[in-house]
Formats: structure tokens, C-alpha cells, sequence
């Protein structure tokens, strides 16, 4: 798809996530208050409400698009997550310098996930955010690079595993982030990193069937005139903009 | 509690406006809670940069100055700055030679100055490198990190780092000291009472008027005990215990040590330790090279103390010496 057609859909994107982050603001502070400090839903939808404004009237490539909601939530949303989801969008948004086809969006997940591991000293099962991007993030490559899906299908699937990561968070032990100091008593407790994530994706999945064309297991109204590589890049900047919580 | 203040929300922009004002040799900059030199970035010297939460002043804006940090930013009350800010920071301070960063291990600064130092790279190509204080020996891992506190001892740290670059050190020999200062040093501190932040206007925590905590972290994070109230040796011999423990030093070692107000403690008091503190290191065989007593790392209106130990070589001490001039801490010219 061209540029323009880009450009649009990643605002479009970034609109979307911040909407819903502001309607689930307080379920997100509901969750941190339990294990954390209580402001996570309050700082994701203060970064990402201004991200959105920011985004609304830039005229840049998409990738510098892109990099614009990195640095915003940097200097908006402040704490640990600031650098964990704003730094690693930013890191990240170098893959699309080329252009968002399928390979950069992969590039992109990739990058992020491991700019999130780096940052944040944690992996997979510590109850943190990278319990819903790391499945998220390996089925969205095996379905583009191995099962050969449709964009918009690999990030259906993607959004399915984030959601069964994010599931995940509730039985295990917190062994990083501020939840981490609570140990056992983290027990029995939804990350709220992973879901704020999984919301993010949500809201791409839903964006790109506005623009891609495929199956997906929601209802959409994809339409055909667009390509995949819009679809992959919501899925990036869904994954880049998710994994805050604990780490 | 009765505090001097306008809008706990407008604490730290307030200060920092009053901080520039009280010395003309710093400066800040515009639409920041960044603080430089006034002349930064110096030419043909590695710049050497901190930061971190505020409430713990004269830390760290108060250790600008020739032979020791060239800015530092200022993040609300026991929060880290954001890494945009420190970014810019970074970039303020490049006189070509790259940025070294002191970053206390608390989760928010060291992700936040991490973050930073990319933003630099990609942004200004500005070479960076840093080091992760972590001297505090009473806990492992914390409410905000993994691993040990940064505290008290990082001030050792700034000192040291500072007076690599003023001599005409290179990034890798600056990192090479502010390592060998971070790995020689420890430090224990304690509280009588809690610190109130501005924001909260009451406790952070709650201690009763018998009893005391050890092992405080500097923003009143939990520490290893309460106990009931101590005389000041008995507090004097459980810190430096703690310390001398943890860094299992040789007889006839040489030593730096601190004893460091949290804010709330007057001087007297910190004497009456420190008075303990030398006859303890005495009796352990140490030798003493130098005393620092004083408030350089506190916890707002904390009332309670930290004792920090540091052994020395013929380079700390070298570096240590050198000529220093900043609003909090002087050391003059020998010459």
C-alpha cells in the first residue's frame, strides 16, 4: 500500500489504542493497584492520549510516525514503562526505515520484544509484560515466515496467544518489577503489563481489517484494496506498544 | 506537616529555579528539571552526568562544578527523570570527548538512562558509558531494584569519575575508576523517622516513637529490621558492622569513610556517630585516610543516618584529593 495509505492507517491505529486505553484506565489501575503502584492505567492512557495528538498532525514517513509515539511515551508515560514501551517502539521503528512491508513488521517485533528483554532484565513466565508479547511476538513470525498466513490472519493468531499469555499471568509468581517484591502474594493476580498489551493488540487487529484483507476471528469488514504490509505494521506498533507491566 | 512550600506539584520546578538563582555558575535548561554548568559542554572533556529522583539534596544538581558532575536532572520526588530529559542532559554535555553517566541502581533510572544514552547515540551520535552504583549492603534486591541500592557511596562515585575527566581522562579510564570506586564501597543507613514527600504530606511509613529501622533505603523503602531504639554507638557499630562485613577488607587497610545525614538529622548528632564509627575502624586495624561527615544523600526530612565505607589505593586517593568546586562539596587546590 502507499505511503499515504500507511500513514493513515498507523494513526488510525494509535487513535484506536488510545481510546481504548482511556475507556480501560481504571480497570488498568484496578490490576497495578493489587501488585503495583496504581498508576498504570493513568500513565498509558496520558502517553498514548498524547501520542495520538501528536501523530494526528505529523506528516512524516510511517516509521518516523512511528518513532514519534516511542519518544512521546517516553517523556509521557515516565516510571519504568516509559522506557520499556516508548524506548523499545523507538528502537524498534528503525526496521520500517524501508518501508512497513511483512519482513520490517517481523523486524520490528523482534526488535522490540528484545529491546523489552534487555530493558527490563526479565523473560518469559517472570509475570510481566513479555508473557503476552513473547507468544504474541513468535506465533505473528511463524505465521508470516513458516505458515506463509495472510498478515492480517498472523495477527488474529498473535492476539490469540497474547490473550492466553496474558491468562497466564494470573496463576504465576512476579519475579520482576515492583509486583516482584510482593513474591507469593503476587499469586492470583492479572498483570496489568500483559493485559495493557493485549489491549493494544486488540485495537491493531482491529485497525488493520479496516485495511487488510484476510481472516481473522473477529468481525471485521476487511476490505480488499489494501496490502498486508499495513496490517503488520499495526501489528508492530501493537506489539511495541504494549509490554510495560512489570518489568 | 508543616513544610515550605507553594504546590507540592511545583516543588521541584521551584527549587531548581532557586537553585540556579543561588549559583550563577550553573544553568538550566530551557523547558527541563535538567541542570548543567553554566559553560557546558567543555570542550575536550569527557562530561560527567547524574541524576535520579529528587529529595535527596544536595544530590545531585548540588555536585556540579569543575572536577565533578558537568549536569544532572532532576525527576519528581523519588522518580526517575524521564529519558527524553536525560537525553538531552547527555547531549548538553558532549565536549566531544562522549558522556559517562552515574546512574544509582534504582529499575526507573537505570531503563530511563538506558533509554537515554540510544536516544543520544541515534540522535547525536554522542558517545556514552556508564556505571550502576549499587554500595548499599543491607539488601539484595528492593522495592525498586533488582540487586543493591544505589546510596550514599555514590557520591564517592561523582568525586572520583569527576576528577578522572578534569584530568584529561578518556571514557574507558573514567569508567575504568567510577567501577574500582563502586566495587570498593559500602554503605548501611538507618532510620529514626519516616520522610514525609510533599506530594503524600504525611509518613511514608509508620515507626513507632521506641523504634527505629536498619538497612532504610534513601526513599524510606523497607530496610532489614526495626528494633528498639538505639544509643548512637550501638547504631554506629550495627552500620559499620554491616559494612565491614560485606566488604571483608585486609588489616591496615586505608579507608575513606562517611557518615551521611537523611535530611532531618542535625550535625551534632552525626559527629556523636562519627566519633564511634573512628574508634570501631581503629579497633578493626583500619586506617583512615579520610572522614566526610555531613548531609550529601538524603531522604527529604528523614531523620536517621547512613555510614558509608570506601577503601582506598594510591589513585582513589589521587583522585579523591583533587581540587573540587561545586555548591555542595569543595575540596580546595593543594597547590
Amino acid at each position: 500500500m502507499d505511503l499515504d495509505t500507511q500513514r493513515e492507517a498507523v494513526v488510525e491505529a494509535v487513535e484506536a489504542v488510545a481510546a481504548r486505553l482511556d475507556e480501560e484506565k481504571e480497570y488498568l489501575t484496578e490490576l497495578d493497584s493489587a501488585i503495583g503502584d496504581a498508576d498504570h492505567g493513568a500513565n498509558m492512557d496520558r502517553g498514548f492520549g498524547a501520542a495520538a495528538e501528536r501523530v494526528a498532525d505529523a506528516d512524516d514517513d510511517p516509521a518516523d510516525l512511528v518513532k514519534t509515539v516511542g519518544v512521546t511515551l517516553v517523556s509521557e508515560v515516565g516510571g519504568a514503562s516509559g522506557p520499556l514501551y516508548g524506548g523499545s517502539i523507538m528502537k524498534a521503528s528503525q526496521e520500517l526505515d524501508d518501508g512497513i512491508t511483512p519482513e520490517a513488521t517481523v523486524a520490528f517485533a523482534e526488535t522490540y520484544i528484545e529491546t523489552v528483554e534487555n530493558r527490563g532484565k526479565a523473560s518469559v513466565g517472570d509475570k510481566t509484560m513479555l508473557d503476552a508479547l513473547t507468544p504474541a511476538v513468535h506465533t505473528y513470525k511463524k505465521s508470516i515466515e513458516t505458515d506463509d498466513l495472510e498478515p492480517l490472519e498472523a495477527l488474529a493468531k498473535a492476539v490469540d496467544a497474547a490473550e492466553r499469555g496474558v491468562a497466564f499471568t494470573t496463576p504465576i509468581r512476579a519475579k520482576k518489577g515492583r509486583a516482584s517484591y510482593l513474591g507469593w502474594r503476587s499469586v492470583g493476580h492479572q498483570d496489568p503489563g500483559a493485559t495493557s498489551t493485549l489491549y493494544i493488540m486488540e485495537e491493531l487487529l482491529d485497525v488493520a481489517a479496516n485495511y487488510l484483507d484476510g481472516e481473522t476471528e473477529l468481525e471485521t469488514d476487511a476490505e480488499a484494496d489494501v496490502e498486508p504490509e499495513e496490517l503488520e505494521e499495526a501489528a508492530e506498533a501493537a506489539e511495541g506498544g504494549d509490554g510495560a507491566g512489570g518489568a | 506537616m508543616k513544610k515550605l512550600i507553594n504546590e507540592p506539584e511545583a516543588v521541584v520546578d521551584e527549587m531548581l529555579d532557586g537553585m540556579v538563582a543561588a549559583h550563577p555558575e550553573l544553568r538550566r535548561l530551557d523547558g527541563t528539571e535538567v541542570v548543567v554548568r553554566a559553560d557546558a559542554p567543555v570542550d575536550g572533556k569527557v562530561g560527567i552526568v547524574s541524576g535520579g529522583g529528587s529529595g535527596h539534596e544536595p544530590t545531585h544538581a548540588g555536585y556540579i562544578g569543575d572536577g565533578m558532575l558537568d549536569g544532572a536532572a532532576a525527576g519528581q520526588v523519588f522518580t526517575s527523570p524521564t529519558a527524553d530529559q536525560l537525553s538531552e542532559m547527555i547531549q548538553a554535555c558532549d565536549g566531544g570527548e562522549g558522556v559517562f553517566c552515574v546512574v544509582k541502581n534504582y529499575e526507573g533510572d537505570v531503563m530511563n538512562f538506558e533509554t537515554a544514552m540510544e536516544m543520544a547515540e541515534m540522535e547525536a551520535d554522542t558517545e556514552v558509558d556508564y556505571v550502576v552504583t549499587n554500595d548499599d549492603v543491607a539488601v539484595e534486591d528492593s522495592l525498586y531494584t533488582s540487586g543493591r541500592r544505589g546510596v550514599a557511596g555514590t557520591i564517592f562515585v561523582h568525586k572520583i569519575a569527576g576528577a578522572m575527566a578534569h584530568q584529561g581522562g578518556d571514557l574507558s579510564e573514567v569508567k575504568r575508576v567510577a567501577e574500582k570506586a563502586n566495587e570498593n564501597v559500602g554503605t548501611m543507613g538507618m532510620a529514626l523517622t519516616s520522610c514525609v514527600t510533599p506530594e503524600k504530606g504525611e509518613p511514608t511509613f509508620e515507626l513507632g516513637d521506641d523504634e527505629i529501622e536498619l538497612g532504610i533505603g534513601i526513599h524510606g523503602e523497607p530496610g532489614t529490621e526495626r528494633t528498639e531504639v538505639m544509643s548512637a554507638d550501638e547504631v554506629a557499630e550495627h552500620l559499620t558492622e554491616a559494612v565491614l562485613d560485606d566488604l571483608d577488607l585486609d588489616e591496615g587497610a586505608e579507608v575513606v569513610t562517611m557518615v551521611n545525614g537523611m535530611g532531618g538529622t542535625p550535625l551534632m548528632e552525626l559527629y556523636v556517630v562519627n566519633r564511634r564509627v573512628q574508634q570501631l575502624l581503629d579497633e578493626h586495624g583500619l586506617d583512615t585516610w579520610d572522614v566526610w561527615v555531613g548531609d550529601y544523600m538524603t531522604s527529604l526530612d528523614m531523620m536517621g543516618c547512613s555510614i558509608t565505607v570506601l577503601e582506598v589505593d594510591d589513585e582513589l586517593k589521587e583522585l579523591l584529593a583533587y581540587s573540587v568546586d561545586t555548591p555542595a562539596l569543595t575540596v580546595a587546590d593543594e597547590e
